[in-house]
């Protein structure tokens, strides 16, 4: 029997019995969707934590008071003090590597303009922030080293504040008053939508840090620092020169644990990269069940089906059918179902991994290797499951088949 | 087959062929040493009491069914000896099975299950139909070509079987109880179609029936007792 035949006899078998050949395929559906799913949650999530490092900025380090040991660091819960003014001075002229550094300080604060406020978190920088988040401004100018000298009462704002609060009218050269601070608007930030998470991150203000912590804070401490490398194979070498000027600025002592630590937004990469793996690994367990599963349903059902058609094999071995035409025509069987199944569970595994991906908002990523891989897995086990049936059936003594009831 | 016949040898030829079914208690001898040769072209009925071994001599002259002890020749080759495909391909085009309970492939049309045998002769599509069709008409069943076996009455039903049996025009076609399942005048139409073939075709026919008007029709009558031959009488009843 030629293949189109023999497969054309397969689908024409399959048909007769929709529902049961429907449900026998579930299973098959079910791993492969997971095994695509899988595939694209992977790589979607690797492609959303590279975008979201790459939009904090290039070659970022980020320092904060506390061990890296120790819980999740912070001043709080070890007890490590906060940076100074000095520490900072220290890293522009102690660590060659490190191009710009700048504190971060930020509190949620409420912002005055005419009638209007609203709560917007407000931030004491210096200059080199926005440089290294490669932010500029759309209007008017970022915040300057004659600013933070005078500690001048000015402000960078976001996107949002100019809508919130000047009803979209530009907001620069406009008075605020931010915790009862006025406060000039020198420029206008660039817009950035919202975040991978649905945060507006153009609800900003940035200050001059010394305007920051005179006239808000109270205090020059600094609960964090950033810092940009000055070229990304310098980031190495930039994080070992902060800590060798912390460590001397702060007293560690030789073999002592560092009581601060500098991160590198690369090492959250591989964190999140490890929970990705683990997902992908679950997933993966869902899909090789289902596929187990599926594969002894498709055996399950093709065993009743020799069985029921017993009659159908004696009159096609009368007629002349070989044992082996009797054995392709339900391996064939199996196999049109199972990858039937594969289409199914492929079309319905892009489907979910599109609501996947916009579920927990990261970026869908068509998983084109997958398909071929998860259509030949279908089509294996078709085969795997197949062959005991089928083999069952091309056994079969032809004058016993033609009297079976 | 591939080497030609043997000088001498019969189409076919049982040489004290026994066929037990079961062990124990439950062993049945259904035939015991049983002697038989057939001829090209011989019209043989085969008579006797239910239970006497007569469809299980047509199943083992059929390839359907081996002997438990004895020898099976078709023109002198023992068919012990051959593999299970070529048993398949002499079911396939030396010999064609017409049954009492028809044995059509149910929700497929008379043209297909015609066709069926020219599938595993490896006969392409075109001319599957084409040869399917032309025995259809030989049967009397021209324009019937769609009908599925439920829509056929058991006369029409036993044509296809015919036509389905005539289709990769078989040597010997080996009949059990053809007419068995039929009213007496579908039942003479059916034995007259038969008998034609034997008599314009040439084709070997071996045919199992209760009937003695059934068995009238043959030119050589076996009777069968008890898994033995009782009689074997050649000419006119
Ligand atoms: N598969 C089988 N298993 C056990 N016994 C069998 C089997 N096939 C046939 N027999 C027994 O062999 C004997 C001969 O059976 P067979 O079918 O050849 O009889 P028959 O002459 O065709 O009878 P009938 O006229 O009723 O069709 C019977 O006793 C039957 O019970
Ligand atoms: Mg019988």
């Amino acid at each position: 029997m030629n293949p189109r035949a023999t497969i054309s006899l397969a689908l024409a078998a399959l048909l007769r019995n929709r529902m049961r050949s429907a449900l026998t395929m579930l299973g098959v559906v079910i791993g492969v969707a997971a095994v695509l799913m899988m595939e694209s949650l992977g790589k979607g999530a690797t492609a959303y934590i590279e975008a979201t490092i790459a939009g904090m900025g290039s070659n970022i380090l980020m320092v904060v008071p506390g061990s890296a040991h120790g819980r999740t660091g912070g001043p709080s819960s070890s007890g490590a003090p906060l940076f100074g003014p000095a520490d900072l001075e220290a890293l522009r002229r102690g660590a060659r590597d490190v191009g710009l550094v700048s504190p971060v300080s930020q509190r949620p604060l409420r912002t005055v303009a005419g009638g209007l406020n609203r709560s917007t978190p407000v931030s004491g920088v210096s200059p080199d922030f926005l440089l290294i988040r490669g932010w500029s401004v759309v209007q008017g100018r970022t915040l300057s080293a004659d600013d933070e000298r005078q500690a001048a009462q000015v402000c960078v704002v976001g996107h949002t504040i100019e809508t919130a609060l000047f009803s979209g009218s530009t907001a620069l050269g406009k008075e605020l008053r931010i915790h009862d601070v006025s406060c000039r608007v020198v420029g206008v930030l660039e817009s950035k939508g919202a975040s991978a998470f649905g945060m507006d991150q153009d609800d900003v203000i940035f200050m001059p840090f010394s305007t920051f912590s005179r006239r808000i804070t109270g205090t020059d401490r600094i609960g964090l620092m950033m810092a940009a490398a000055r070229s990304a194979d310098r980031i190495d070498d930039a994080k070992a020169q902060i800590t060798n000027v912390l460590r001397q600025r702060r007293h560690v002592l030789a073999g002592e644990e560092d009581d601060f630590s500098v991160r590198d937004p690369r090492e959250v990469q591989a964190v999140l990269g490890q929970v990705t793996g683990m997902l992908t690994t679950f997933l993966l367990g869902v899909a090789g069940i289902s596929l187990l599963v599926g594969g002894i349903g498709i055996m399950n059902i093709m065993l009743v089906s020799v069985t029921e058609r017993t009659r159908e094999i004696g009159i096609r071995l009368a007629v002349g059918a070989r044992s082996a035409d009797i054995l392709s025509q339900f391996l064939v069987e199996a196999v049109v179902l199972s990858a039937l199944g594969g289409m199914v569970g492929i079309g319905l595994g892009l489907l979910a991994s599109v609501g996947l991906a916009r579920a927990i908002q990261v970026p869908f990523v068509v998983p084109g290797g997958a398909v071929p891989i998860a259509f030949g897995v279908s089509v294996l086990v078709g085969v795997v499951f197949g062959v005991f049936p089928a083999r069952k059936a091309a056994r079969l003594n032809p004058l016993a088949a033609l009297r079976f009831e | 087959m591939g080497s030609p016949a043997l000088p001498e040898s019969p189409l076919l030829e049982l040489r004290k062929v026994s066929r037990v079914f079961g062990e124990g208690p439950a062993l049945v001898k259904a035939l015991e040493e049983v002697d038989l040769s057939v001829a090209p072209s011989e019209f043989v009925a085969i008579t006797g009491a239910s239970g006497s071994g007569k469809s299980t001599a047509v199943s083992i002259l059929g390839c359907l069914d081996v002997p438990t002890s004895g020898e099976y020749l078709i023109e002198g080759h023992p068919v012990q000896t051959l593999h299970g495909d070529v048993l398949a391909a002499l079911r396939n085009a030396k010999f064609g099975f017409i049954f009492q309970s028809y044995n059509l492939l149910p929700r497929t049309s008379a043209l297909d299950n015609v066709a069926l045998p020219l599938i595993y002769a490896g006969v392409d599509l075109a001319e599957r139909q084409a040869r399917a069709a032309s025995a259809l008409e030989a049967v009397g069943l021209a324009g019937r070509e769609d009908a599925r076996p439920n829509q056929l009455s058991g006369g029409q039903q036993q044509r296809v079987a015919i036509a389905r049996a005539l289709v990769n025009e078989p040597e010997v076609i080996l009949a059990d109880e053809p007419t068995g399942n039929l009213d007496s005048k579908t039942s003479d139409e059916i034995m007259q179609l038969i008998s034609s073939l034997n008599e314009r075709r040439g084709i070997t026919v071996i045919m199992v029936t209760h009937d003695p008007k059934c068995a009238a029709w043959a030119k050589r009558r076996v009777v069968f007792r008890d898994g033995h031959i009782a009689s074997d009488t050649k000419g006119a009843a």
